[in-house]
């Protein structure tokens, strides 16, 4: 008690006192950032998700031309279309009327920025969900189907958003950029590896 | 003890003194309900308020008991919605008592709302309770987009995907964030789990915190009233407010021919259309989930169509999300907005009259408009009224400020019945 006494009101130093405050405040706010961390990754997909979420492999010999084949990667539907000299045809021919022709601003690996969207012509394989809000396009190959002048494509049903058969959007669609390509590469000529490229598992 | 008011006196002996010496009951009671003075001349729009709570009250204890019966995971969340419809005794009424709840919730605060509109309630010195009732209410949206998931029909699914999706228009962090609010490569049992724990426990403890705020702002200002009138400014000789009256017995009487009134409306549509053809319960969820199957038209359960309606009708993506967001957060800022010196919607002139009815037309017809395809004239409409929408918020500091008024009495309107 006598300790107490012999500091008077004046011998406390508050400077000192109000760094003090802050020092501890300051220490125990990144503390708490800190903690939030685990908080915050356990919300990142789980390593099972991840695991699923693996390469996955289709035989395109069983893919007729003219047709398309869905399979799932990451629990997104992947459209595989063979298509026929006269489908690649149709490809060209309307750029005037696309949002993105030259993919410039759209979502694929470096092979597949190109006017067909693909590393080979017969084979697209596009993410089969819109890039407007996620819904799935359906396909309406034949061309003059939706309209006259239709060459040919996908169209989907939700808000109208419409793509041509290299997976790019035409004007007046509520999607903004082209059909999403996944990273794929063929292991032979037969098969399609759908999630991994020369750069290795996306 | 001498200065107690008459009748809320604490026995100076016995259990209920005992108590208060422990707890403040009768304090409690005296501040917040007998001694709190609320303007006499409350009408019909004064109802929603507590009729709001009321449903609150209502979607805790369905809530609680679909919990007990819920399985949540991908497997098993759609078959335990069918167990509780088909196998728990009296399941399917609480189901449908949760599922009428959330629409009868948005009914009242889109009213509670409205009233707040007509009456200048957001208007200083309520610009708190104002922000706090609107983070009500956005949690409140939260909290509905979340529960029309748990169900796992197709419809839930893909107004998920949608939902979801919205944030990836973020520009650069967007696709990330998205995945990682999915947990997953997709909507998947990651997103509905913890979709679920944020539906039962999380944003519940937040809305009723956010409630609570709303209340105590509430307690701090007093009500408004349907002249827009102070009634703090004309004190009696008590010190009470001339126009003002105890809150309790004289509104809680009140309140409750509202429940009653309530209670008879919501039982109709929870025995005999709890579906509400489709608006309340959409057709596409009796289908489980289906990653690889959209339903026809995705469209989201009513309360949120005006919104939807603005998204769709912006042809660029980006854009349509930006303003489907400004479309909801533009209530924030009206108590800044509005340059009107007077309150209430009964001292206005023309153009403030003109607007509100606009906007009141324009919230309607797009809440139509999101439940039709987005092709053709519904899409021009879709922009004419969203224009309209637009216009009410934010032409409102130009048009209030040079709109008539009329004089405003000292005292409230008020005729004894």
């Amino acid at each position: 008690m006598a300790d107490h006494a012999a500091v008077a009101d004046g011998d406390i130093d508050l400077d000192r006192r109000k760094f003090l405050t802050k020092a501890t405040a300051a220490t125990g706010a990144v503390g708490a950032v800190f903690a939030v961390v685990p908080f915050i990754e356990s919300w990142a997909p789980s390593e099972r998700a991840r695991a699923q979420g693996a390469p996955v492999e289709l035989d395109l010999a069983k893919i007729d031309p003219g047709q398309m084949a869905t399979t799932v990667w990451r629990k997104q539907p992947i459209y595989v279309v063979r298509r026929t000299p006269d489908m690649v045809a149709r490809i060209e021919g309307h750029n005037a009327d696309l949002k993105d022709p030259q993919s410039t601003q759209s979502d694929q690996p470096a092979y597949a920025r190109n006017d067909q969207r693909s590393r080979t012509s017969e084979f697209l394989v596009l993410v089969g969900t819109c890039t407007h809000l996620g819904c799935l396009p359906k396909q309406r190959f034949a061309a003059g189907e939706l309209y006259a002048s239709w060459p040919g494509g996908f169209f989907c049903p939700c808000h109208g958003s419409r793509f041509d058969l290299a997976g790019r959007v035409f004007n007046g669609s509520p999607a903004s950029i082209n059909l999403r390509v996944p990273p794929y590469s063929y292991p032979n000529p037969r098969t399609l590896l759908i999630g991994a490229d020369e750069k290795g598992a996306a | 003890m001498a200065a107690q008011p008459a009748g809320t006196a604490p026995a100076k002996s016995g259990l209920w003194a005992w108590i208060n010496k422990r707890l403040p009951v009768s304090e409690f009671i005296e501040e917040q309900l007998t001694g709190y003075y609320a303007p006499k001349n409350f009408n019909i729009w004064y109802f929603f308020g507590s009729l709001a709570l009321l449903v609150l009250v209502l979607q805790l204890v369905t809530g609680i008991f679909l919990t007990m019966f819920y399985k949540v995971g991908e497997a098993t969340s759609f078959d335990s919605v069918e167990y509780i419809m088909r196998e728990v005794r009296f399941g399917w009424l609480i189901r449908y008592l949760h599922s009428s709840g959330a629409s009868a919730f948005f009914i009242v605060v889109y009213l509670h709302m409205f009233r707040a509109l007509l009456y200048g309630s957001y208007k200083k010195p309520r610009e708190l309770l104002w922000l706090f009732g609107m983070l009500v209410y956005l949690a409140l949206m939260a909290e509905a987009f979340m529960g029309y998931v748990l169900p796992w029909g197709n419809m839930s699914f893909w107004g998920a995907q949608v939902i979801v999706n919205l944030f990836g228009t973020i520009p650069g962090i967007g696709p990330g964030l998205v995945e990682w609010i999915r947990g997953d490569y997709g909507i998947a049992d990651a997103t509905l789990n913890r979709f679920f724990a944020l539906h039962v426990v999380a944003l519940p403890l937040g809305l009723l915190l956010l409630v609570a705020l709303h209340l105590v702002a509430l307690r701090r200002t007093g009500s408004n009233n349907p002249d827009g009138i102070e009634i703090k400014e004309k004190l009696g000789a008590d010190g009470k407010p001339l126009d003002g009256i105890p809150f309790h017995p004289y509104y809680t009487v009140k309140d409750v021919v509202g429940v009653g009134v309530f209670f008879v409306l919501f039982a109709i549509v929870v025995f005999f259309v709890p579906t509400f053809g489709g608006l309340f319960l959409e057709g596409p969820n009796f289908e489980p989930a289906n990653p690889l199957s959209t339903p026809e038209h995705i469209a989201p359960v009513w309360y949120f169509t005006p919104f939807y309606a603005i998204l769709r009708a912006v042809p660029n993506q980006r854009m349509g999300a930006l303003l489907m967001l400004l479309a909801v957060v533009s209530f924030l800022f009206l108590p800044w907005l509005d340059r009107s010196p007077v309150k209430s919607m009964r001292y206005r002139g023309p153009l403030s009259r003109i607007a509100l009815t606009l906007f009141a037309i324009a919230f309607v017809a797009l809440g139509y408009l999101g439940l039709q395809p987005a092709e053709g004239l519904y899409v021009i409409l879709a922009r004419i009224f969203a224009v309209i929408y637009f216009a009410y918020f934010w032409l409102m500091p130009w048009y209030s400020k040079i709109d008539s008024v009329k004089p405003v009495p000292e005292r409230v309107v008020y005729h004894a019945h």
